[in-house]
């Protein structure tokens, strides 16, 4: 399939900042799941700086302003061709090793109840069936409710309340495929929604993200607990990391602005 | 416990005779007088001292022993082999578990110790270092514990410091006893300055054509450390900078100076890996130059030592490095380790529990003496106070026996009295590796302590390396 994207966000600052710098991971790689067509990156109309890959693999660059900027819009949009690979990563250049992604972070740190879910869901399973099965349960205990968590809400809190959205599905679902020794990790991406098959996405959201788990025999396999598929040719994979802010699309630095107005949306239509 | 001075027969060891007959000579009333002298010296100059991460008053003088810690040439060769094979093989290691993790892949060294350690940085993965280096000044703390017997106690690879007042030290001793450095062939130690800018030119960035800039990057005045930081900038002369002097533009690094910015290719941080460069590390820190990690990865500057160097120097890691000098270079360490029983592995941890009234254990990622247990010195409630921490995260504990470690005669209590000994060598890794003889003699100048950091009473001491 075809999809065409544009991600745009948008910052204003007022008074205007003193210094902006950001790090833009907004660069979808080649996979056996996805070629990008075209594909471009600007800020303020200009291309950032300095990418590269970064130890996880993914590029990344950077932007700077030293002497003021009031706005700051950036856009990533292009075309990418996308397979249905039943979510699984390949052709993809492996830099940082699985075992990395068996760390704890904050946000994903599992408690007792997390590691019983992920005990309980897995019983009698292995590999890739226990991997769907994990992602079930966490979909199972986790109602789909957009508002109910925050940027900052723990894997722990997630269950605990039994609400979130892609974000805590996630986070859950490492953390409980973690607390299992399988290494797991967040990614963020892209999705096209409202193809009927996929009904109740987030929109919410700029970007969307679900969980790799990583299998002896596959390698890492993308699985969306929100949506309790692997991702398919509707998904456009960006970045990956520990969790949420590590993977993070943008990350910036700003210093003088009092304050901050955020605008950001993504469309993602099928290309003809 | 053995005697630097004189030894195990009591006989005055051949390295000391010259530092003897000073003592005898000059006679312990006028070396206390002269004590308070060196201080007030120390006191008019501003030398403060508060080794890095012990905490403690920075504007505190750092008591100061008059009577030299000696080596002698061979015992000096020995020890400058040991440390710099250790120092190659925790350049290798770094290296290694940055790029394909082979000592891993091999089981010799849990992969849960390097990616699960918070030292190790995902930022590094991949990345090259000019040279391969990632420490570029190893700091690796020794004992002694008998005439032959020199044990490693830690390995510094991030930002060891104390080696200014190493130098201080040598330049007050030579200032008020000039006849010992004229009578007595003592290996001079005031090049480090200049080899350590050496050393620091030579990891230049590929993108630095021409004499590199080096300058070196503080977190502020207000660090315990500043002093040594100011010294060491204006020894070597480079400029000393604070994060915010700094700037990224068209993928170099540059310094705001009166004359316009200019380029720098060399940054000796002493500032930790979480304040480099917020769009990288925290976030939360106004600390950092922004972009700065792009550039480092981009072969635009060299940071030094490289960022994510502190997952070497871990006290869980330590049990392994003999096993690194076998796997990397293909020798025997030189320098033994301490006995180490890792609380993370069931059977040891056992053994630790049922035997901590014996043994010194540490926090895995402690420094400076905190956080300790000193099972021979501490009460039965705290044995069992620690013991519950232990069991609580026992990855996080390591236990070693208490060592007899060597004294040396010290100025202490009112007069000559042997008093325990540390020493902290600084091995200079760039093109070549240099090793400055000598290193920093820590002093423990309480009766029978053990513990030389100077947040817990430990003063400092010259160090001699005696010539053939």
């Amino acid at each position: 399939m075809l999809l065409s994207i544009r991600h745009r966000t948008f910052y204003r600052y007022d008074p205007p900042a003193a210094r902006v710098a950001l790090k833009l991971r907004l660069y979808p790689a080649v996979t056996a799941a996805q070629t990008p067509r075209s594909w471009s990156v600007t800020v303020n109309g200009e291309a950032p700086h300095m990418r590269l890959a970064n130890g996880y693999g993914d590029e990344e660059s950077v932007w700077l302003a030293h002497d003021g900027a009031e706005e700051v819009e950036i856009v990533a949009e292009g075309v990418v061709e996308t397979r249905d690979v039943h979510g699984v990563l390949r052709g993809w250049r492996m830099a940082a090793r699985p075992a990395m992604f068996l760390r704890k972070t904050p946000l994903t740190a599992p408690d007792e109840a997390i590691t019983a879910l992920a005990k309980e869901a897995t019983a009698g399973k292995t590999g890739i069936s226990a991997a769907h099965a994990l992602s079930e349960a966490v979909r199972d205990a986790v109602d789909y409710r957009p508002g109910a968590t925050t940027a900052k809400t723990t894997a722990a809190e997630t269950l605990n309340l039994g609400a979130g959205v892609c974000q805590d599905h996630t986070h859950l679902l490492i953390s409980g495929a973690r607390s299992l020794g399988a290494a797991a990790r967040y990614v963020v991406g892209y999705l096209m929604v409202g193809e009927g098959d996929q009904p109740e996405l987030s929109t919410e959201q700029e970007t969307h993200a679900w969980a790799e788990i990583w299998i002896d025999s596959l390698g890492w396999v993308g699985f969306d607990a929100s949506n309790r598929i692997c991702p398919t040719d509707h998904y456009v994979r960006l970045a990956a990391g520990l969790d949420a802010p590590d993977a993070a699309p943008l990350r910036g630095s700003i210093t003088g602005a009092a304050e901050e107005t955020l605008e950001a949306d993504v469309q993602v239509t099928q290309a003809q | 416990m053995f005697n630097e001075m004189s030894g195990e027969d009591g006989v005055t060891r051949s390295a000391y005779e010259g530092v003897a007959r000073w003592i005898d000579e000059t006679g312990v009333d006028a070396l206390l007088l002269k004590t308070e002298e060196a201080e007030a010296i120390f006191r008019r100059i501003g030398i403060t001292f508060a080794v890095y991460g012990e905490g403690g008053d920075p504007e505190r003088l750092i008591p100061f022993d008059l009577i030299p810690r000696v080596f002698d040439a061979h015992e000096w060769r020995r020890l400058d082999r040991g440390i710099k094979q250790r120092a190659r093989a925790l350049n290798a290691f770094l290296w290694d578990v940055y790029h394909r993790g082979e000592i891993l892949k091999a089981g010799i060294v849990p992969e849960r110790l390097v990616y699960q350690n918070a030292a190790f940085l995902p930022e590094m993965i991949g990345v090259d270092p000019p040279g391969r280096v990632y420490s570029h000044i190893v700091g690796i703390d020794i004992v002694r514990t008998g005439e032959n017997s020199f044990q490693v106690l830690e390995d510094n690879c991030r930002t060891p410091s104390g080696v200014s007042y190493k130098l201080e030290t040598r330049a007050i001793m030579m200032r008020m006893f000039p006849e010992l450095f004229q009578s007595l062939s003592i290996q001079p130690v005031d090049d480090y300055p200049d080899l350590l800018r050496k050393t620091l030119e030579e990891v230049a960035p590929p993108a630095c054509k021409g004499d590199p800039t080096v300058v070196i990057m503080t977190p502020g005045s207000l660090n315990s450390a500043y002093y040594e930081h100011s010294f060491l900038a204006d020894r070597m002369g480079v400029d000393l900078v604070e994060p915010q002097d700094l700037f990224v533009d068209e993928g170099r690094v540059w310094m705001r100076t009166t004359q316009g910015p200019k380029r720098v290719d060399v940054i000796y941080r002493r500032i930790d890996d979480d304040f480099l460069d917020p769009i990288t590390f925290r976030a939360d820190s106004v600390l950092g130059v922004p972009g700065l990690m792009q550039v480092y990865r981009t072969g635009g500057v060299t940071i030094c030592s490289a960022p994510g160097a502190g997952v070497a120097d871990d006290k869980a890691v330590y049990c392994y490095v003999p096993e690194m000098i076998r796997f990397y270079l293909g020798e025997t360490a030189i320098l033994e380790n301490v006995p180490t029983w890792r609380c993370s592995e069931p059977d040891e941890l056992s053994h630790v529990l049922a035997n901590l009234g014996d043994m010194v254990v540490k926090e895995v990622h402690g420094s400076g003496g905190y956080g300790m247990l000193i099972g021979p010195k501490a009460t039965a409630e705290e044995i069992e106070a620690y013991a519950s921490r232990i069991r609580a995260e026992p990855a996080d504990f390591i236990a070693q026996p208490t060592l007899e470690l060597s004294a040396s005669p010290s100025l202490a209590g009112g007069g000559i009295a042997a008093r325990h000994v540390d020493l902290r060598p600084y091995c200079m890794v760039g093109a070549d590796m240099r090793l400055a003889p000598g290193g920093l003699t820590r002093v423990a100048l309480r009766e029978g302590s053990l513990v030389v950091n100077s947040s817990q009473g430990g003063g400092v001491k010259d160090t001699w390396v005696l010539s053939e």
